[in-house]
């Protein structure tokens, strides 16, 4: 055990933790807006698909990364888009509605890629950007400061929706929606249009953690790539009690503990693989049982809102 | 009431017809009915562009397909990531129904399913691996099994990683410690050790066939750990290759050719040629034989190939050894 806690270990650990929190960051900071909002949307994965595979494509046949982000930034709002108009405008059941979403990105995305690509591929993504002075830190600098620009961007995201969400005007529009919308919409608050926003920004940044796959960490598209990554997101938000810095705290707990686990089996610590690979999520459901309050939950999640309804 | 009724039911209907269409559908390859034409079905646990198990079945299907003179010959038709094994019986149960002459289960955890479809058509094959079971001791005919001896190229390519790496370090990253898996990874790493004495080879799982971004880092541990040589078993392996070619890290490639994803790591790959084995899963079904015949892909059956990339210069001696190795394991003196 003693050679597991050296310091490139533990250094390994921090860089590699880092980098698979990205995708969950974007995506769960995302739903975050939506679920505070009052709309819960399961259909995460379904969008980072299209995001991934957007990023990816338009990526290549432009040879212009930046364009590829920002095409998986718009295809993450249209399917945000299209979320909106089933769930607030349809009012159809959320939780179904989001599967439906899901199946929709997941067979799109698949039927693209087999059209226009046909194989796996690779590209070259964004590069590390090193930050002068930082990333001189002994030790840690390197480790936390030469990374790609959407791996920045993923952290920055988190105090930037905190301030967003708790101390702006809009802010306060959207959790009195979440949690009254009745009231809300007599205070003069246009429901609909905020729950429409919150639930294309949160597309928008599952298209982009789609393309932080595709075009910044792993730099290519394979179908269903995401393997599950959105639900774990929704799950994160649950985690986080639906605050930017809980989703972080969750994010980080479950990609380090991943990125340990593969140190655990690199080491030859004699343990089986099986359980070495259980640990992030045996840890996240501890943590879910025993930390959250519920008492954060949005009171109107999932609720469709009617006026003058009540 | 009424009106959230019929929303319901709209929904309801939309997700219906979304999942219909967005679900891994049979795609029969379109051809004119020819009423000799050989008909095989596929079922296959990942895409037909997984760079590795599905793919090189599916490539095996073409190649047989041309060799026995095209469409009108042999039809092929399949369903692809069928990870799901209900799905994939629904499938496999689908094929046999509409007269498929040979259905090919491809995937280890296909069998206990095929046990059930098989015996209600006595007319069609079925073929699954990788497995050596035929069912034959349940009293079961028309089953053909098949795998493949990836421990062998395993042994073959863990003796070129070794007497390759400067740091004495290789770092192995599979699925899950079992099956076609379990096999290479164990092949690789006793090659390894053989070809040189006191090389450290650590092994990691990811626990899944489809997680691309742990199978990346867990590329990205075994580098920070010394590794400058890599290997790895299923399709998820496509973001490790990438991490080879971006930290400078040599690639071995295991069930399908891995170069083109990089070819300034990618050393070489055992690749899998299923051609043989269908050719004659074929011609005993067309000769009334419907199954029993288990089958396996050995290097001596020319089914596992070692492809090198020609654009990474493998030291002659180096060569030379991989194949002493294969000769080896032809004439029995190396078991891997």
């Amino acid at each position: 055990m003693g050679e597991l806690f050296t310091l490139p270990v533990l250094l390994g650990i921090l860089y590699s933790g880092i980098r698979l929190a990205t995708p969950y960051l974007f995506a769960a900071v995302g739903e975050t807006f939506a679920q505070r909002s009052g709309v819960l949307n399961l259909g995460v994965e379904g969008i980072m698909l299209m995001g991934a595979y957007t990023g990816f494509f338009v990526g290549m046949k432009s040879g212009n990364i930046w364009l590829g982000l920002l095409a998986a930034a718009l295809v993450g709002i249209l399917m945000g888009l299209l979320m909106s108009v089933i769930s607030i405008t349809l009012q159809a059941e959320q939780g179904i509605s989001g599967i439906g979403l899901h199946l929709f990105g997941l067979g799109l995305s698949s039927l693209l890629f087999k059209t226009t690509l046909g194989s796996v591929e690779s590209i070259n993504g964004f590069k590390p950007v090193r930050i002068p002075l930082l990333a001189d830190i002994p030790y840690v600098g390197e480790v936390l400061f030469n990374h790609n620009i959407l791996v920045y961007a993923a952290f920055l995201l988190v105090p930037l929706s905190a301030w967003f969400l708790n101390k702006t005007t809009f802010g306060l529009k959207i959790r009195a929606v979440g949690q009254n919308p009745q009231a809300a919409d007599t205070l003069g608050v246009n429901v609909i249009r905020v729950r429409y926003f919150c639930v294309c920004l949160g597309g928008m940044l599952a298209g982009i953690a789609g393309a932080s796959l595709s075009i910044a960490l792993i730099n290519l598209f394979q179908e269903n790539m995401t393997n599950g990554m959105g639900f774990i997101a929704v799950a994160l938000v649950y985690f986080g009690g639906w605050r930017p810095y809980g989703v972080l705290l969750g994010a980080l707990l479950f990609s380090f503990v991943n990125a340990f686990q593969l140190w655990i089996q690199v080491k030859g610590i004699n343990i089986p693989s099986d359980f070495a690979i259980m640990m992030p999520y045996v840890l996240t459901i501890l943590a879910l049982a025993f930390a959250t309050k519920r008492a954060q939950q949005p009171a109107a999640l999932t609720k469709p809102f009617e006026r003058g309804e009540n | 009431m009424k009106s959230t009724f019929s929303r319901m039911m709209a929904l309801v209907l939309l997700v219906v017809i979304l999942a219909a269409g967005c679900a891994p559908q049979a795609t029969p390859a379109p051809t004119e009915e020819a009423a000799t034409a050989f008909k095989v079905a596929i079922v296959m646990p990942s895409s037909i562009t997984d760079m590795a198990f599905s793919q090189s079945m599916f490539e095996g299907l073409k190649k047989v397909q041309t060799t026995m003179g095209g469409e009108s010959a042999m039809e092929i038709a399949y369903s692809e990531n069928l990870f799901s094994v209900p799905d994939a019986a629904a499938a496999i149960r689908d094929y046999a129904d509409k007269g498929y002459n040979l259905v090919i289960a491809h995937g280890s955890q296909y069998g206990t399913s095929l046990e059930q479809v098989a015996p209600d058509f006595p007319e069609t094959s079925f073929a699954w691996g990788t497995s050596l079971d035929t069912f034959q001791a349940s009293g079961i005919n028309n089953v053909f099994a098949y795998q493949a001896e990836a421990q062998q190229g395993g042994y073959v390519l863990g003796t070129i990683a070794a007497l390759m790496s400067k740091t004495g370090i290789i770092g192995e990253t599979g699925p899950v410690d079992a099956g076609d898996a379990k096999l290479y990874i164990e092949g690789f790493q006793k090659g390894a050790e053989a070809a040189k004495p006191g090389t450290q080879v650590s092994v990691t799982y990811t626990g899944s066939f489809s997680d691309v971004s742990l199978m990346a880092t867990a590329a990205e541990t075994h580098i920070a750990a010394g590794a400058d040589m890599l290997t790895g078993s299923s399709q998820s392996v496509v973001g490790a290759i990438g991490v080879a070619k971006d930290k400078g890290a040599f690639w071995f490639g295991t069930q399908w050719d891995q170069t083109s994803l990089a070819p300034t790591a990618v050393v070489a790959s055992q690749v899998y040629d299923w051609s043989g084995i269908i050719t004659d899963m074929i011609a005993s079904a067309q000769k009334g034989v419907m199954g029993g015949k288990s089958y396996t892909l050995t290097f001596k059956n020319g089914g596992l190939v070692i492809v090198y990339n020609p654009a990474i210069e493998v030291p002659a001696d180096v060569k030379a050894a991989a194949d002493a190795a294969i000769a080896g394991i032809n004439d029995g003196t190396i078991v891997p």
